[in-house]
């Protein structure tokens, strides 16, 4: 059986990892165009920034490939012949496959501004991508990048590291506040600010202006501005990269459509990772996740069900983790940016300013539902527990230390939640449990299952 | 690395600042008024040039360093270190290695082109320049030894403030490196000076057999022995180091509390070699040699260590407490003693391959063997080879050109723990027992980790640190020295340096990432 997988980022790097492990005698084809190696996408910021080599990115030595019998193929497929089971490549090659894997990945939005195609304006999404922002950086005097996400903060970050002025549009009042509730947000716009970063909150790119020569001048904004400069970043999210499966019988919406076992429409075609659409997505959660977790996870997945262990895709408790400069990221479970009425938040902020618990619950049950992180680091494990056995707040908040992942000698600020607990109730409560792995492992309990 | 990503490499660094610049210029002054010493230059008042000499080196490093990190949050400053031709074996760099490896092969082999004299007579050059420092000290002239010890000194403060600045956002790693500092400057330094001054006997407390692989030599135990109260001290607790308080410091905390906190060798990598980290290699072949390499010199050591012992008791000399029989005896517990824990906990051996258990076999077969061999048949050499050779060869290929010209000089090339990694034999031996037998582990949080790179990137051991996080499996390793810096570059907040006594025989089984279970789907751990 030949399986066919396009795409070699982590959705199908993964998909073809684990499908080896679960089959020694499938044939197995990973079809990108963008690079020879699977390389970690999240890690291409640190290329720029000079932490990283691109080499050190690809997280499997080159032998890795050949050992586990995974053929790596660099083309571009320009169509599928679903009927003939026949991908065509834009070099006019045909690659038959029995079964197909779609994980295509993302590419970086954009919404019809003018001048939008110029030279030096780039989403960041892919290799090329980063090759584009390396030449266009070369005597950059300033660069403005459009949007106030996980990408807009990277981009920001990455020209700020080779001392290039950056001026940053957020259309909305805060940054990122469709997702960070408003005292995170505001933490961030701060700590934007810090770094000498141009922040222009509720402020939208209306035109990109060419300098004469096909390349970028300036933008225009909605406030009326012109801000003069040599490159711009859109990165206003991204849609699945799907366009090349037009006409190929693939049900499509935003994404390639996939039901609870990712199979597309059509039998032996599957869709997993940025490019994949759920039919049937869990409640809390959307139809199109792009992010590397989830992608990994289907990846998994599906290479189960291929192998015929049929099992349909859970995505199991939301978590999601980024960095904004210096500052952590880390959530497990819901958090929304709004707290709706039935539920409510415990909120405490060091007084530097640059961390911050937070802890959702239900106001009715005061089960706990979700937790915020900032600048300090949770156990997923313990939170997961918590959150899947629908523990009430109290018991959290005693046993908090057991979340607490920061570093030895950091300061621990669980005494401090409490006072504030404290505070708000009038309950005095007192930490039951010290920090540390045994009390981590005893309460897990996988201890006595692995010996 | 792919062609087309080569435009990345060579085109991004901006260059140093104003304030950089002139640390550099600094430094350069004070070295260079060093080199002038060394050619012969004679200064006026001499002490107060070296005292001017040395302080320009050191301000330089911190006018750099408060250069590099001032005026920014606190955070991770990794920015164009790869852009950096010091730092990515560029033309500084190879520059420099040359340098430290000529430094060291003149230090090791040459020390009349320091100024070293013969014979009792009058320092001259660089070594003469030190003389005063030395005079004030311990009231000796200085060697080449000291001149080494103040550099070595001088260096590791001024690049372990330069780290502090760096890391000043990680408790773990400003308390880690004061403590290195700390050791190197007062017991390594400060108290072996003093105490000769004291009239009493050189002895670095904190360094220990075997990387202290004289300390079995007759004349340093004739040396201590004949020093009174003192020496005898210092005898019994060189041997509780190595029996008693490195085991028991390696079970609570791991290898760490020794390489990382402690040791001379680990506290120059951390300090002077942290721009040079993350030039070790991370490779699957990288790790096959180091475990050859390592173990290969941990074999000599012993090797040498028992004949150099066994030639002095064979004889049964006058003042000592071992005698001939003893000796033997001792040798026997030891080895037996260490048969005697595999075959009770066999689950250690599980954890090698067929290669090592046959070599370990046949070496602990032949050492036994040979030395039972020379007991009976009365032969002061162990091996069929003098003692003193053996001696001789290990400190000349192992003590000499491996820990010194090689330890230090490749740091721009190999980053900056080749020795720990590839020759260390106290690291060989804290490490076997860091895997079978202690509380430490990093441990991965979950499944965050999103195979970034950059903990492989900047371990300094080369341990592919990320191929453990991406599965979800902690991190027990033999070499890692558990400097916390893979956990303290992690943008994720994935990997934390932990210690727990219940699952010391498990540890690196546990898989946190998440994964498909058939009945359960997608589940976090097990």
């Amino acid at each position: 059986m030949h399986i066919a997988i396009i795409g070699n980022g982590i959705s199908g790097v993964t998909a073809a990892r684990v499908l080896r492990q679960l089959s020694d005698s499938c044939q197995i084809t990973v079809i990108s165009a963008e690079s020879d190696y699977f390389f970690s996408r999240t890690a291409l910021m640190y290329v720029y920034m000079g932490h990283l080599r691109f080499q050190d990115t690809q997280p499997y030595e080159t032998w890795f490939w050949k050992k586990n019998r995974i053929t790596l193929k660099k083309a571009h497929i320009q169509s599928i012949d679903t009927a003939a089971k026949s991908l065509l490549c834009t070099t006019g090659e045909r690659i038959p496959y029995d079964k197909l894997i779609i994980a295509t990945g993302s590419k970086p939005n954009k919404f019809d501004w003018p001048g939008q195609n110029l030279q030096n304006v780039h989403g960041l999404y892919s290799l090329q991508d980063l090759e584009a922002m390396e030449r266009g950086s070369a005597g950059l005097q300033r660069a403005v990048i459009v949007g106030g996400g996980l990408i807009g903060i990277e981009m920001a970050e990455m020209f700020h590291s080779r001392h290039i002025p950056v001026t940053l549009l957020v259309r909305e009042s805060s940054f990122w506040n469709g997702t960070l509730p408003a005292e995170e947000s505001a933490m961030i716009n701060r700590h934007i600010r810090e770094y000498g970063i141009d922040l222009r909150l509720n402020t939208e790119l209306q035109e990109i202006v060419d300098d004469g020569t096909g390349k970028v001048a300036a933008v225009h904004t909605n406030t009326g501005e012109r801000i003069d400069c040599g490159y711009v970043g859109l990165t206003v999210g991204v849609s699945p990269n799907i366009d090349f499966l037009q006409g190929s019988g693939i049900a499509t919406k935003r994404g390639v459509l996939v039901n609870d076992y990712l199979q597309t429409n059509l039998p032996d075609v599957y869709a997993i990772g940025d490019c994949a659409e759920l039919q049937n997505p869990a409640p809390d959660r959307r139809a199109i996740e792009p992010v590397w977790y989830t992608g990994r996870m289907m990846g998994e997945t599906l290479a189960h069900n291929i192998s015929g262990q049929t099992i349909a895709y859970q995505p199991g408790i939301w978590f999601n983790s980024a960095k904004f400069f210096d500052i952590e990221y880390q959530v497990y479970g819901t958090v929304p940016p709004q707290i709706p009425d039935d539920q409510s938040s415990m909120y405490w902020e060091h007084p530097d300013g640059n961390k911050s618990i937070r802890i959702v619950y239900a106001k009715a049950t005061s089960v706990v539902l979700g937790f915020n992180l900032m600048g300090i680091r949770y156990r997923q494990e313990v939170c997961e527990r918590w959150i899947s056995e629908h523990t009430p707040l109290e018991t959290v908040m005693q046993n908090l230390s057991l979340a607490n992942f920061d570093p030895e000698f950091y300061d621990q600020y669980e005494p401090v939640l409490l006072e504030q607990y404290a505070q708000q109730t009038g309950k005095n409560l007192t930490l039951r449990k010290k920090r540390g792995l045994s009390g981590v492992i005893q309460f897990l309990g996988t201890i006595s299952k692995r010996q | 690395m792919e062609p087309n990503m080569s435009i990345i490499s060579n085109s991004a660094h901006n260059g140093l600042n104003g304030g950089q610049k002139a640390g550099v210029l600094l430094g350069s002054t004070g070295l260079l008024l060093l080199l002038l010493s060394a050619f012969g230059m004679q200064f006026p008042a001499s002490f107060g040039m070296l005292i001017l000499a040395l302080a320009a080196t050191v301000g330089g490093v911190l006018l750099y360093a408060w250069y590099t990190y001032t005026g920014l949050p606190a955070g991770i400053k990794n920015n164009q270190l790869w852009f950096q031709s010091i730092s990515n074996r560029g033309l500084w760099g190879m520059i420099s290695a040359v340098l430290i490896t000529g430094f060291y092969v003149v230090l090791y082999f040459m020390p009349h082109y320091l100024g070293q004299g013969a014979d009792g007579a009058a320092n001259t050059g660089l070594i003469a320049f030190f003389d005063p420092l030395s005079q004030a000290l311990k009231k000796q002239p200085a060697s080449q030894w000291f001149v080494y010890g103040v550099l070595y000194t001088l260096g590791i403060l001024a690049m372990g403030i330069k780290f502090i600045w760096k890391y000043r956002h990680n408790r773990y790693q400003v308390i880690r490196t004061c403590s290195v500092m700390f050791f190197q400057t007062g017991i390594a330094f400060l108290l072996p000076e003093f105490m000769q001054r004291l009239n009493q006997p050189y002895y670095d407390f904190k360094n220990m057999w075997p990387l202290d692989y004289d300390f079995f030599e007759k004349g340093q135990m004739d040396y201590l022995l004949n020093s009174g109260g003192v020496g005898l001290f210092m005898i019994v607790f060189g041997v509780a180091m190595i029996f008693i308080i490195s085991p028991v410091l390696t079970y609570f905390y791991g290898k760490r509390w020794y390489c990382s906190w402690v040791c001379g060798c680990g506290g120059l990598a951390e300090t002077v070699g942290d721009p040079f980290r993350q030039l070790s290699d991370k490779s699957l072949r990288a790790w096959k040699i180091e475990r050859w390499l390592i173990h290969s010199v941990l074999v000599f050591v012993v090797v040498m260590t028992v004949a150099v012992l066994f030639a002095i008791f064979h004889e049964n000399p006058a003042g000592y407490y071992v005698t001939r029989d003893l000796f033997l005896g001792l040798v026997l517990c030891i080895f037996i003693g260490l048969g005697l824990l595999l075959w009770l906990r066999p689950q250690y051996l599980n954890k090698v391959s067929r290669q090592v258990k046959i070599a370990a076999t046949v070496i602990f077969v032949l050492i036994i063997g040979l030395t039972s061999l020379a007991y009976f048949f009365k032969s002061p050499n162990v091996f069929f080879i003098p003692a003193d050779w053996l001696k001789a060869w290990y400190g000349f290929f192992i003590g000499a050109i491996f820990s010194g010209v090689i330890g230090v000089g490749f740091y721009p090339l190999m980053g900056s723990r080749v020795w720990c990694r590839f020759g260390c034999p106290m690291a060989a031996i804290l490490g076997l027992q860091q895997k079978f037998f202690s509380r430490f582990r990093i441990t991965t949080n979950g499944g965050q980790c999103i195979s970034c790179g950059n903990c492989s990137t900047y371990c300094e051991m080369g341990i592919d640190v990320r191929a453990y996080a991406q599965r979800g499996q902690d991190i027990v390793r033999a070499s890692c020295v558990g400097c916390g810096i893979c956990a303290a570059v992690c943008p994720r907040g994935v990997l934390r340096l932990e210690n727990s006594a219940l699952d010391v025989h498990t540890r690196a089984e546990a898989v946190r990432v998440i994964r498909i279970d058939v009945d359960k789907g997608v589940v976090l751990g097990e």
